[in-house]
């Protein structure tokens, strides 16, 4: 199976790599894993009091798809208010991506972290 | 020839529905099985009949191959309850589980770019009691029927899986 252009240039220069320091208010994290094919994805962002995302970090284990589908969503969230990166579909992953079947699933565990961050930073700020 | 193919696998090698199993009797019913149903036996039958001894005796195999791994030996004990262990779809992992599970990728990844084998052996070692304690903890779960805990467990499992191939890789790619 080959990869689609889009997909090899995330994993070949993946954007946002990395972690925010813990204990910091502002930051959000969400931590997600497929068990069916053991890949585990860690997204963290951060929101300005304006309740906009400024900034997003990933660290993702798991093959290029889910690396490749990490990368775009850490993209796609900074600028956004925690409603509008709520938003954000898998099949629109998939579909940037051009994704194939089987590794729709890459996508979904993208939309899941990103959710669980946003879950995350409101639970932090009630 | 009759076959009930509606039995369960744990009825068709005539063993209790449970988690905890004997392996040796599971072994000796295989072969019995094997023996009985094997297609060798049904050279000179009609087309029909050797056709129902291969879809056996492929039953056969597949049963064994799900009642010896404890994986797929909980994950079927779930399915019979009616529980679906959502490993295709369910992503939400304990937070220190999946920590665990990414410095684990860490040490492999390092250990594997140094080719240290001794280090990769220690992993494994590491790993090895690590699933026999969730093994033996899904056992409990579904002895307790505590089936949500135990399709926990079961999703758990299959990133341990997962590392131990990977544990697997490693050492094979810095020995070759």
């Amino acid at each position: 199976m080959a990869y689609s252009e889009k997909v090899l240039d995330h994993y070949e220069h993946p954007r946002n790599v990395g972690s925010f320091e813990k204990g910091d208010e502002t930051i959000g994290t969400g931590m997600v894993g497929a068990p069916a094919c053991g890949d585990v994805m860690k997204l963290q962002i951060k929101v300005g009091a304006d309740g906009v995302i400024q900034d997003a970090k990933f660290k993702t284990y798991g093959c290029g798809s889910a690396i490749a589908s990490s990368s775009l969503i850490t993209e796609w969230v900074k600028g956004k208010t925690l409603d509008e990166a709520l938003s954000i579909k898998n099949t629109q992953i998939a579909e940037e991506l051009a994704l194939p079947p089987v590794k729709i699933h890459c996508s979904i565990l993208a939309e899941d972290a990103i959710k669980a961050a946003v879950e995350d930073y409101r639970k932090k700020h009630g | 020839m009759t076959f009930d193919f509606a039995a369960s696998h744990f009825d068709l090698f005539e063993q209790p529905a449970r988690f905890a199993i004997d392996a040796r009797a599971l072994d000796a019913r295989y072969r019995a099985l094997q023996a009985q149903y094997h297609p060798d036996r049904y050279a000179s039958a009609g087309d029909a009949e050797k056709r129902l001894a291969l879809q056996i005796a492929t039953r056969v195999n597949e049963a064994y191959q799900i009642l010896k791994s404890p994986l797929a030996r909980g994950r079927y004990l779930l399915t019979l309850a009616g529980v679906d262990t959502q490993e295709e779809t369910n992503t939400a992992m304990p937070m220190d589980f999946l920590m665990g599970q990414m410095e684990w990728r860490e040490q492999i990844a390092e250990a594997r770019a140094s080719g240290n084998v001794e280090r990769l052996e220690a992993l494994n070692t590491e790993l090895r009691g690590e699933i026999g304690d969730l093994e033996a903890e899904l056992g409990d779960l579904l002895d307790a029927d505590r089936l949500a805990e135990a399709a926990v467990a079961v999703r758990k499992l299959r990133f341990l899986e997962k590392l131990d191939q990977e544990i697997g890789d490693a050492i094979e790619a810095a020995l070759f």
